[in-house]
């Protein structure tokens, strides 16, 4: 098992945790002010800072590691993440299909 | 069942000696349940992105999202994760309860005044005619940013609850370990509210 850190490790990550997670929210925000709200290559990069937020997230807040005796969560996440994916690509794909093949605009 | 609950069965670990074992490995039930709201989130998420354009001549996103409102919404989610958070190491390491109360009432604050925002939102939108029943747009919304507000609203209940716990059972490890869920729910729902400015907002703004 890992050594736990001390307090003021501990507390350090979070702090640490919250500024990144602030840098990324301002950026996507910032963004989405200066690109503008209507043109589509915004989203790629908001898509971007997200996924990266996502990650921060779960190192600094939910504590999620590769560490051995944590595989478990990592595992669960994993599994859940396969499962999501499936579930929201397939529902946009085949619902995006059925509207193009109707001819009406999604 | 819960492990704590249960001290006769071979896997289980008193709370006691978990809580300086390792925390994490105790809530492992606790991230499965998780897991499943997350994949909840996803197809009602699926839903939402399926049914933008679908608002039958009624408003849009563009007409009724507040982005001023929205970025002050996500600043407070935000910093009550990490107020949790610190109420999660106070905990870890046993400091005092008064600070750990303190922490805890802060993140109620900020998630009230989130709750307070949202609504205000809503009210708003219903104003310009943003009603769940006008469009199928609009009860994807309602299906969706309600239902992470409805979180929102349930650990707040919680953290009330467990406030009213540490003054009638003390801070202790069975209390500890209920914190230590709470927390991690908390910064849970945070991570949703990204996917929510990201997808349902900004995704609105440019397909909508």
């Amino acid at each position: 098992m890992a050594k736990e850190p001390t307090f003021a490790q501990h507390l350090r990550l979070y702090i640490t945790g919250y500024i990144l997670s602030i840098v990324l929210t301002l950026a996507a925000f910032a963004a989405v002010l200066t690109i503008g709200r209507d043109n589509k290559s915004v989203l790629i990069l908001v898509a971007l800072l997200g996924v990266a937020q996502l990650v921060v997230q779960l190192k600094y807040f939910l504590n999620v590691t590769t560490q051995r005796d944590r595989r478990d969560n990592l595992a669960l996440i994993l599994f859940s993440s396969l499962i999501l994916l499936i579930i929201v690509l397939g529902t946009v794909w085949i619902m995006g299909n059925l509207a193009v093949r109707m001819h009406t605009t999604m | 069942m819960n492990p704590v609950s249960s001290p006769k069965s071979p896997g289980s670990i008193n709370p006691h000696e978990a809580i300086h074992r390792d925390p994490d490995m105790v809530i492992f039930g606790f991230w499965v349940f998780m897991m499943s709201d997350l994949i909840f989130f996803g197809v009602v998420f699926a839903i939402y992105i399926t049914m933008v354009g679908a608002t039958a001549g009624g408003p849009g996103p563009k007409e009724l999202f507040d982005f001023g409102s929205l970025f002050a919404q996500t600043m407070l989610l935000l910093t009550s994760s990490l107020t949790a958070g610190i109420a999660t190491v106070i905990v870890k390491h046993e400091r005092s309860r008064a600070a750990f109360l303190f922490w805890v009432v802060i993140t109620l604050l900020l998630g009230m005044g989130f709750l307070a925002l949202e609504l205000y939102d809503f009210a708003g939108m219903a104003e310009k005619g943003g009603v769940p029943q006008r469009s199928g747009y609009l009860s994807a919304f309602f299906g969706l940013v309600p239902l992470h507000g409805l979180h929102v609203t349930f650990g707040c209940l919680w953290m009330i609850v467990l406030i009213v716990q540490v003054f009638t059972m003390g801070l202790g490890d069975v209390v500890k370990l209920r914190f230590l869920r709470l927390a991690l729910f908390w910064h849970f729902l945070d991570l949703i509210w990204i996917g929510i400015f990201s997808v349902v907002y900004f995704g609105g703004w440019v397909y909508g």
